[in-house]
């Protein structure tokens, strides 16, 4: 499936200020029987949002109106655990174009990633900053600029670089994904398939 | 030039071809695949036009969203029915070879591979699910990936990886009695974090890792992913070929003989250079339990949960938080705490030495009435082992009961949910919030501690009734 182009995003953010955050948190297992990609947005998160009957809890950020946008801004070490992409198409469901953290898991950021999410690692003391901006002014914007892998708040001038592969970069600025290239290059594949055997 | 690890043997053998400044195409030897995780990928596939590039590298059963009784029924989860029957339509469609529910092969994806000699030496092996890492130990370059994936691999045979660091973790000397391989990985997470190997593969080695079985081994590859890794993985050794040999999918004669001589070349060369070494004394782990709500949270069944001044001042509100979900305090101990669910199976510990040793330990006891015990065989052929070898008996006569082959509690898809707020010992993988049910509390060890606290009734270290 082609992803969305990702160019440059600015947006307020959501703060999710919690370490560890597993993918049974993000999507949980009783969610997975669904055999399409779509409506896993409104289970995101399901046991922090809802009580047991479905209410939403007031004190879980996606409940509070206080905070939106396309950007979560999550502790670190964000989307261990499985390896499911439900993960990924519950916060690209919700919303989000980008998660920001310290610290990813590595089959999560592939995941995103294959989906047109930007996963954006960013030091622990940025992180720690980002948090601070978003408590005092719920409403800052936070600036992703994949082109030249910057994140930024322009209101208050605090800004980070953050790393992200060449490929994968070249692949959200202009909407391609994985198997585009691998079925161009069919040919080369199974030539060496047949030099291996 | 420095020699080769194990890794980059295998990895460099299966590259296709390198893209500039970006990931590797890796070739696939074998692909898995299960009803939860793939009907999208299928999905993909029909809507681009493309069918499946190597039918007969991909194997698939449903294993993860399937009940643990009466499997010969219709499944009456009504979605549960649909993504099983969707697995079969696809795979029907596509020539991909199913072993579907009742089949004598059907199990666990991480259990079938391995048991069917589909998981073999120097192999590169995915699946869809993050606990492929078990494979790694057979000396094979085996990973989790996500669903995007799953149809490439499909498509193409083939994979976009970026190349991780390489770690080896050496594990040294003798295990006390009453600890097992299940106890040295939660003790490895314990010490290194659910994040101390993301980025890496990691191979293990050692003098304690390679007197282990092949199933104790799986134990130790399957949590690689709970300490962050990509992987992991053991070198091929006497004790590997000799599980391999004669197994269902294993070579058979001058292919096999080929094939050995091959994996007696896989092991690291003695100066290979890794990104990352690090050791462990096996004298200084004890049979393990986790107190919190990540496998990095576990202990010596013996200590006490830490107190708050003891974690980082950073992580200490992610700390009260899981304590809270659990309804512990720091500095409490774990054993004697209340158990109510004893749980044994899943891909971490569901192979016939882990019903073995449960067995010996609860024969001629009997299971204590506070809890209710579910023992899941990981595949058929397990389930089949065990009645053969007379282990349903001893599980019968002690107050327990054998049920039938799937991932069941460890994820809680199916029906074996653990009621909200009810503590349960468990020997699978993951502590998670909800993991084994909404509101569920899990602790994490190995099958001698869920026998103890089985019989005891409380949380007991297994040592105490050797």
């Amino acid at each position: 499936m082609p992803i969305d182009k990702f160019v440059t995003l600015e947006s307020p953010a959501v703060p999710l200020p919690i370490e560890n955050v597993d993918t049974d948190q993000i999507i949980p297992a009783r969610f997975l029987k669904a055999t399409t990609r779509e409506g896993f947005g409104d289970n995101l998160f399901c046991d922090w949002r809802y009580d047991k009957n479905g209410q939403p809890k007031a004190d879980f950020v996606l409940n509070d109106p206080t905070y939106s946008g396309q950007i979560l801004v999550a502790g670190k070490n964000f989307g261990s655990g499985s390896s499911r992409e439900h993960a990924a198409w519950a916060i690209g469901g919700y919303g989000f174009k980008a998660v920001v953290s310290s610290f990813f898991a590595d089959i999560f950021k592939n995941n995103a990633l294959n989906n047109g999410i930007l996963p954006v690692q960013i030091s622990d003391a940025f992180l720690a900053q980002l948090f601070e901006a978003i408590e005092k002014d719920p409403k800052v914007k936070i600036k992703i600029d994949l082109e030249n892998q910057s994140i930024s708040v322009p209101a208050t001038g605090i800004s980070e670089d953050f790393d992200i592969n060449p490929y994968k970069k070249k692949c959200l600025l202009n909407g391609y994904d994985d198997i585009d290239y691998l079925f161009s290059i069919k040919d080369e594949i199974a030539a060496w398939e047949k030099a291996a055997q | 030039m420095a020699g080769k690890t194990l890794f980059d043997k295998i990895w460099e053998k299966h590259v296709v071809n390198n893209v500039e400044g970006g990931p590797s195409v890796l070739y696939i030897d074998r692909h898995l695949i299960h009803e939860v995780t793939s009907p999208q990928a299928f999905a993909g596939l029909k809507a681009r036009g493309i069918k499946v590039a190597r039918p007969e590298k991909t194997v698939a059963t449903p294993d993860h969203n399937i009940p643990t009784m009466e499997q010969h029924l219709p499944i009456h989860d009504e979605l549960s029915r649909f993504q099983v029957n969707k697995l079969k339509e696809n795979c029907e469609a596509n020539g991909i070879t199913m072993y579907g529910l009742t089949h004598p092969y059907n199990g666990i994806v991480h259990v079938i591979g391995p048991e069917l000699g589909l998981t073999r030496p120097g192999m590169t092996i995915v699946c869809g699910d993050s606990h492929t890492s078990t494979h790694g130990a057979f000396g094979s370059i085996a990973f989790g990936i996500g669903t995007s994936e799953v149809e490439m691999v499909l498509a193409t045979q083939c994979l976009m990886q970026s190349r991780p660091k390489t770690m080896r973790i050496n594990v040294e000397g003798e295990l006390q009695k009453g600890v097992t391989s299940k106890d040295i990985v939660l003790y490895i997470i314990s010490q290194i974090s659910t994040g101390g190997a993301t980025g890496y593969f990691v191979e293990f080695a050692g003098s304690t890792i390679r007197k282990l079985s092949m199933e104790a081994r799986m134990t130790i590859c399957n949590m690689s992913i709970e300490m962050g890794a990509r992987g992991g993985m053991i070198a091929p050794d006497e004790t590997t070929i000799e599980y391999v040999k004669g197994r269902e999918f294993a070579p058979k004669g001058a292919e096999w003989d080929k094939a050995v001589a091959e994996w007696r070349q896989l092991p690291s060369d003695p100066d290979a250079v890794f990104d990352k070494e690090l050791t462990f004394k096996a004298e200084d782990i004890e049979p393990m339990i986790t107190y919190g709500t990540n496998p990095g949270m576990g202990i010596g069944i013996s200590a006490h949960i830490p107190k708050v001044e003891d974690i980082e001042k950073a992580s200490q509100n992610s700390f009260k938080k899981s304590l809270q979900y659990m309804g512990y305090q720091p500095d409490e101990p774990m054993i004697g705490k209340k158990v109510d669910y004893v749980f044994v199976g899943s891909c971490t510990n569901g192979r016939i030495e882990d019903l073995r040793a449960f067995a010996a330990f609860v024969k001629g006891k009997k299971k204590a009435d506070n809890v209710t015990a579910w023992i899941v065989p990981g595949s058929k052929q397990v389930e089949k082992q065990a009645i053969e070898e007379g282990l349903r008996d001893i599980l019968e006569e002690a107050g327990f009961y054998l049920r039938q082959p799937g991932c069941s509690a460890c994820l809680a898809m199916n029906d074996d949910k653990i009621p909200e707020g009810q503590y349960a010992v468990s020997t699978s993988n993951r502590n998670f919030e909800g993991r084994q049910g909404p509101g569920a509390r899990t602790m994490l060890a190995s099958p001698l501690t869920a026998a103890a606290t089985a019989i005891n009734g409380v949380i007991t270290d297994p040592r105490t009734m050797l």
